[in-house]
């Protein structure tokens, strides 16, 4: 065996080694690398009342209540959903900009003894679709996606549509 | 073992090593790249201009993120770049530590530091754009973690391969680094895909169709070739700039030892250099 043949086996070894060694932590720590819990989860296994987590899901349609405090503060109840299960939410504050209904969201908070989740934060949450606006008002009109639904229809039905033809 | 290798050693040593070795050659490497780096720094800009004119003035916002989606133009060719920079520098510390490729030292050396401005790049313009877009500067999920991960390891790397006075012991540490780092590429690549993150999962690698636009998509793949190539120029520029200053280096070293050894004739030849 070679100099050369030789370092290369015990790079190949050390790099079998750390890899499977990175593998199985992340593995072991799946459940802490998790930056936010669906409502399936929570149904699954409830926190504890007093402990803050993070719930993220889709703001259900027609679910958004819009309020005004008694100080002035606006306030918003909604519900975040993951098809199978959904939770309320309570958030007083000011609202990311992309928040809408059928936009992914991810909330910081306690869920209350009543299962409402009362949060304290409220980041929107972007899906991997981009469209010009003359497209997806097209497909607003031609009944193809409704965004307070859930998300686009397949990209391949509309990433290649001529804004110019359907638009103004 | 040794013994075993030296007489085929002692041999035709350029063929043995194969068309790795033919461009270790350092005069034969700046004769070819002079040659190229002009040309390459000339299509870098011209596809640089033409893909952030597209982006900025010629394609359209998006809808929910208006005229803020046109930082995925830098963001997103910053991001390819950290992550395909940093296979480069893996790649490239194989090459120094199994084949002891004498140019493969001096281009992970310079490679670190354009690694680290593009990925310091990813995360300011990511930082910009998330607070906006999500309501937030920084969270740390899985992909943000990982990026800034990789970030301290480009650092770490710059840092580490210059903390010794042996350059050859600094270089052989580094490439241990970046090779011990590298488990965090695929890490980066499918955080958004193992765990649930705040950042969205890929749109143009995905499987089914890319989930932008032709009139998004176009301009960001021209972006990313303009910016691709501006980073080979740079980095190839600094290598060869590099190269010139070992040569200088070993030039005065020679001149010094032979000052030493031979005091009374090699002192005019001393002035002369």
């Amino acid at each position: 065996m070679t100099k050369k043949r030789r370092r290369m086996w015990v790079l190949l070894l050390c790099g079998l080694g750390l890899g499977s060694a990175t593998a199985l932590t992340l593995t072991a720590f799946q459940d802490n690398l998790v930056f936010f819990r669906s409502p399936s989860d929570i149904a699954a296994a409830a926190p504890a009342p007093d402990r803050a987590f993070r719930l993220g899901g889709l703001v259900e349609a027609g679910s958004v209540q819009r309020e005004t405090g008694a100080d002035g503060r606006p306030t918003a109840r909604f519900t975040v959903t993951d098809g199978a299960h959904a939770v309320h939410v309570t958030y007083t504050g000011v609202l990311p900009d992309l928040f809408r209904e059928g936009q992914g969201v991810v909330t910081l908070g306690k869920l209350g003894p009543d299962g409402v989740f009362r949060a304290s934060e409220v980041l929107a949450r972007h899906d991997e679709t981009y469209m010009p606006p003359e497209v997806a008002d097209a497909l607003k009109r031609s009944g193809h996606w409704n965004p307070s639904q859930g998300a686009a229809p397949p990209a391949s039905s509309w990433n290649t549509l001529e804004p110019r033809r359907d638009g103004s | 073992m040794d013994t075993a290798d030296a007489p085929p050693l002692a041999g035709p040593a350029p063929a043995r090593g194969g068309s790795l070795h033919r461009f270790a050659n350092p005069g034969r490497f700046l004769r070819l790249t002079g040659r190229l780096l002009p040309w390459l720094s000339a299509a870098a800009l011209l596809v640089l201009a033409v893909g952030v004119a597209w982006g900025l003035f010629f394609s359209p916002p998006d809808w929910q993120q208006g005229e803020t989606v046109r930082l995925l133009y830098i963001h997103v060719p910053m991001a390819w770049l950290a992550m395909g920079g940093y296979v480069g520098l893996a790649i490239g510390s194989v090459l120094a530590l199994v084949w002891r490729h004498p140019l493969a030292d001096l281009a992970c050396r310079e490679l670190s530091p354009v690694g680290a401005l593009v990925t310091a790049l990813c995360l300011a313009t990511g930082s910009l754009w998330g607070r906006p877009m999500w309501g937030t500067w920084w969270v740390w999920d899985a992909r943000l973690t990982s990026v800034l991960v990789l970030f301290f390891l480009w650092l770490g790397h710059a840092a580490l391969v210059r903390a010794f006075d042996d350059q050859e012991r600094g270089a052989r540490m580094g490439a241990i680094l970046a090779l011990i780092g590298a488990v965090n590429v695929p890490v980066v690549k499918f955080s958004v895909d193992w765990w649930n993150t705040l950042h969205q999962p890929a749109s143009v690698t995905r499987i089914n169709a890319p989930g932008l636009h032709v009139d998004i998509l176009y301009p960001l793949l021209v972006c990313a070739l303009g910016f691709t190539l501006a980073f080979a120029a740079l980095v190839l520029a600094r290598v060869r700039a590099a190269v010139m200053e070992r040569r200088i280096r070993t030039l005065q070293l020679a001149a010094a030892r032979r000052a030493d050894s031979h005091p009374m004739t090699a002192a005019p030849k001393g002035a002369e250099v």
